[in-house]
């Protein structure tokens, strides 16, 4: 048997084309970056699905816990003033 | 929280219609059952290559080898997305490729039918694709966000798939005598082993109900195969193919084709490993993955000597 390797897991981000922001599109192993760049262009696009790829090793990522999310994102909650239509502006038009 | 409760919120959290990402509270068996399910399902789409590949150098033009390449290349490509999707339930790729090479882990019963004649690969894009673009556009809306997500790229693709089959068949229809039975001949062998793709009726399926209740099912495997099979019979008059299947009919009332009965015993056989081409399968995979272990190996040892040189420097 030969020796098995489990690479590195890199996630995937993809600009659809030139001045949009990336977006995940998922993940790809491999040994180094290049390869990584490689994988995933021919895994995530096959047919110009991208302008320019993103790879980013998987445990460089820092996420915040979805089951915490209630608590975590907490102060933004109760400050509608930081939107426009929470300001009364009788006649005039901001349009 | 205790255990009962937190079930409690997540069935709450699938019945809202919720998608569930992998960092979130789920039960030990909507874990497993979706490793289940998405493990066979890649292998599915790799070992779905094999049938296909059989036929690339024979192409009948550089256009159908081309398209061909192109075809297999994206079941690689789907093999992929669903093992990266996978991997979010802390199943490691190695594992579910050593399940796999094993032969402890199964997939999709259609791909241990060989292929005979070039009308197969166009059989193969019509029916077999098309019955995976069925069941794939209703994974794509299921509760487990990465599964969902890697099938709403798949169905993009398996489109292509599915009408350069139809090309394939439509073309050959328009051919000579011989053409035509070959075409014909194709249709007949992989008919019923596509109706088969959508599993046991639903009074026998085993896992059926909790997959429902858990979302990840969205559609029972009756309901699947009988949205295939009206979608499929319009196209098959279209070209002027024939059915195998003597008791087909049009129900005015219910507006759906009733089909005839489905040979559970052949699936049963082919399942459990007694299909034609299992055994060429599995040798065949496990070929590709013991010739590639230089390629694995080069390319870790030259990441491994960039990493010495950039620390010698
Ligand atoms: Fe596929
Ligand atoms: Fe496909």
């Amino acid at each position: 048997m030969t020796k098995e390797t489990q690479w590195p897991l890199w996630e995937v981000f993809l600009q659809k084309k030139f001045g949009v922001p990336f977006e995940h599109a998922g993940n790809v192993h491999a040994p180094d970056k290049e390869m990584a760049l490689q994988n995933a262009r021919d895994v995530y696009s096959r047919r110009n699905e991208a302008t320019c790829i993103w790879v980013v090793p998987s445990e460089a990522i820092a996420s915040s816990s979805p089951e915490d999310a209630g608590s975590f994102f907490d102060p933004a909650n109760d400050k509608i003033y930081r939107h426009p239509n929470f300001y009364k502006t009788p006649g005039a038009s901001f349009e | 929280m205790n255990q009962q409760e937190l079930e409690k919120k997540f069935q709450d959290r699938i019945d809202k219609g919720e998608i569930i990402e992998p960092k979130d509270w789920m039960p030990e068996q909507y874990r497993k059952q979706l490793i289940r399910m998405m493990s066979q399902h890649a292998h599915s789409e790799v070992v779905g290559m094999l049938p296909e590949g059989n036929w690339i150098t024979r192409a009948p033009s550089l256009r159908r080898k081309a398209v061909l390449l192109a075809k297999v290349q994206d079941e690689g490509g789907h093999g992929l997305y669903i093992y990266s999707g996978a991997e979010t339930l802390d199943i490691s790729r190695e594992e579910m490729v050593g399940e796999f090479l094993s032969g402890k882990a199964k997939y999709s019963s259609i791909f241990n039918y060989p292929t005979l004649s070039w009308a197969d690969m166009g059989a193969i894009g019509w029916l077999v694709d098309g019955a995976a673009i069925v069941n794939q556009t209703a994974l794509a809306k299921c509760s487990y966000g990465p599964y969902a997500r890697a099938m709403v790229r798949i169905c993009k693709e398996e489109n292509f798939h599915h009408k350069q089959g139809y090309e394939i068949l439509a073309t050959l229809m328009k051919g000579t005598k011989e053409q035509r039975e070959m075409a014909q001949d194709s249709v007949s062998r992989f008919w019923w082993p596509s109706l088969m793709m959508f599993g046991p009726h639903d009074k026998d399926s085993p896992h059926s109900s909790d997959l429902l209740r858990w979302k990840v099912k969205l559609f029972s495997n009756d309901t699947l195969r009988q949205r295939f099979i009206d979608r499929t019979i319009p196209q098959a008059e279209n070209i002027g193919i024939e059915i195998p299947d003597p008791a087909l009919k049009w129900n005015e009332e219910t507006r759906h084709y009733e089909h005839g009965e489905i040979d559970w015993n052949e699936f049963k056989n082919v399942i459990s490993g007694r299909g034609i081409c299992n055994k060429e399968r599995m040798k065949a995979r496990r070929k590709a993955h013991e010739d590639g272990a230089w390629v694995r190996e080069a390319a870790e040892a030259y990441a491994q000597k960039k990493v010495s040189k950039a620390v010698a420097v």
